[in-house]
């Protein structure tokens, strides 16, 4: 088992944000949690990369503890956190972005072929890379977000809402992305209101409600659930 | 002709010593939005450690440069761990008050009779001033020290901050902690190295000051700390460049006000642009018009 979350509660002053949730990711899997605005999906991933303070629970990667953790630390284990939003740093070019990925490493060579491997994978990346990160596109900046995301060379890559404000054909274009990254041996935690998406690429998933782990398996079981067709693939049950 | 000429090579002067105070209230602000208002009494620790290291041990000047350079380094880290790290994610008002307290206790501790003590001091030059006569423009070694000084730190500064790995580090928590520290960035060693950096140049700026100016006292960043500051927000505060700018036009005009208009008056148009700038254009000269985040 690559992640394990136990019982992870985490509140925001009296607002209980986390309801002692649990889930686990294996190596190779990508794993979606799904969940409507609010449910704590992001919540969730800053917790296990320490952006946020964790109130009772254990987070386990790769067998060790990572719960108190600072958050700097935690990428140099492998974990990777594509942010909510992409967080460019709009001040630098692409490929001063890129570069930051890769801060924690120190393999000049290695920085190299993960550079032109990003490259080969978003070939648009490449032609903008001496321009200012704040001035591409949105769906320009979410490549920029998954290649640093890639380029501290992670054993688990966390996405938070990758689809967001994009066009239905970039949609189609991120989560194609995100399966091959996948089959190339990244082990991937994907959180989405794009359920159907979500769905369609991930190995497993779990439904979080308000805080709660409500559901959870298969994906082609959830996206077979009644209950899931009705709330989030927006079908009538 | 050759006075104004005269009074353009006074206004550099001046203007270059500000450069090196406004850099350092720039680049805190840059890296957490916070106007360090004690930066201006770390400035007159430069002063005085340069003047004691040359004087009272006799060290060659370079080697009190670097000394003062190292103290004023030193004050700044503290400074920030101890006044401003408790309040980083208070409101901004809490740090900024800190900010000003620091401020008077550096002031009132230094003018202590068993610290630096409460009068002016005369400073004795440590080398022998060589004025050359151009054309009727006096420009003196002690002109030129600050201009190769000040010119050999802003290129160090400009390749630290662009061509490092420490550079990117700096500039990306000064755009967002959490991306910064996504990436592995020790976000707090990172602030420090900017305090230390930044204080570092004041003190640089101290030292030079007494060289320029000699006299000095515990107050004297008071003044000239503000004048700095103002420096920095008049070329943009938090851009690196718009300091550099900043301070040689507050320079210019000081310098000019004095000699043309009154030289009672160079602090109050120090002053006047200040409420100008804020009034017009708060985002200064290089800077844009953002709405703020916070």
């Amino acid at each position: 088992m690559m992640l394990e979350v136990k019982n992870l509660d985490v509140f925001y002053g009296n607002i209980r944000a986390l309801h002692g949730i649990s889930f686990e990711v294996n190596k190779g899997e990508i794993v979606t949690l799904i969940g409507s605005n609010g449910a704590g999906k992001t919540t969730t991933l800053r917790s296990i990369s320490a952006l946020n303070r964790i109130h009772g629970g254990e987070i386990v990667f790769d067998g060790k503890p990572i719960t108190n953790l600072e958050a700097h630390r935690i990428v140099r284990l492998g974990i990777s956190h594509v942010p909510e939003g992409r967080k460019i740093i709009g001040n630098l070019t692409v490929l001063e972005n890129l570069m930051m990925g890769a801060f924690i490493r120190s393999d000049k060579a290695g920085i190299q072929e993960s550079l032109e491997d990003v490259f080969t994978r978003f070939p648009r990346l490449k032609e903008r890379a001496k321009q200012l990160g704040g001035t591409l596109s949105g769906g320009e900046q979410q490549m920029l977000a998954i290649g640093r995301g890639l380029m501290a060379k992670p054993e688990l890559l966390l996405l938070d809402e990758p689809s967001m404000g994009l066009s239905p054909i970039l949609v189609e274009e991120i989560f194609d992305i995100i399966s091959r990254i996948n089959k190339l041996g990244t082990t991937i935690l994907l959180v989405e209101q794009n359920a159907f998406m979500a769905l369609q690429v991930a190995h497993r998933g779990y439904v979080l409600e308000t805080g709660r782990i409500v559901l959870s398996g298969p994906s082609a079981k959830l996206r077979a659930d009644d209950q899931v067709r009705a709330a989030y693939l927006g079908e009538i049950a | 002709m050759a006075i104004f000429i005269q009074q353009i090579v006074n206004g550099l002067q001046l203007g270059l010593v500000y450069a090196l105070i406004a850099l350092g209230y720039t680049m805190v602000y840059g890296i957490i939005k916070l106007i360090n208002f004690a930066h201006g009494d770390v400035f007159m620790v430069g002063a005085f450690v340069g003047f004691f290291g040359y004087t009272v041990t006799k060290l060659p000047w370079p080697v009190a440069l670097v000394i003062a350079m190292v103290t004023c380094a030193a004050i700044g880290v503290l400074n920030e761990r101890l006044v401003y790290r408790p309040l980083r994610y208070a409101a901004k008002i809490s740090a900024l008050i800190s900010a000003i307290g620091a401020s008077f206790f550096l002031e009132y501790f230094c003018s202590l009779n068993f610290i630096f003590g409460p009068n002016y001091i005369s400073v004795t030059l440590p080398l022998k001033v060589i004025t050359w006569i151009i054309d009727g423009v006096r420009i003196t070694n002690v002109q030129v020290i600050i201009l190769v000084t000040v010119v050999v730190f802003l290129t160090l500064l400009q390749l630290l901050i662009f061509r490092t790995k420490l550079g990117a580090a700096m500039r990306t928590v000064s755009f967002d902690h959490d991306a910064a520290r996504l990436m592995g960035v020790d976000v707090d060693k990172t602030i420090s190295f900017t305090f230390a950096v930044g204080s570092g140049l004041a003190g640089i700026g101290g030292v030079l000051f007494g060289f320029a100016y000699p006299e000095i006292w515990t107050f004297l960043g008071v003044m000239t700390g503000l004048k700095a500051f103002i420096a920095a927000v008049l070329g943009g505060i938090g851009l690196i460049p718009g300091a550099v700018l900043g301070a040689l036009i507050m320079g210019q005009v000081e310098i000019m006000t004095a000699a043309y208009v009154s030289s009672q008056a160079r602090d109050a148009v120090a002053f006047a642009i200040l409420i100008i700038v804020l009034l017009i254009r708060p985002s200064g000269i290089l800077g844009r018009n953002e709405p703020e985040k916070i």
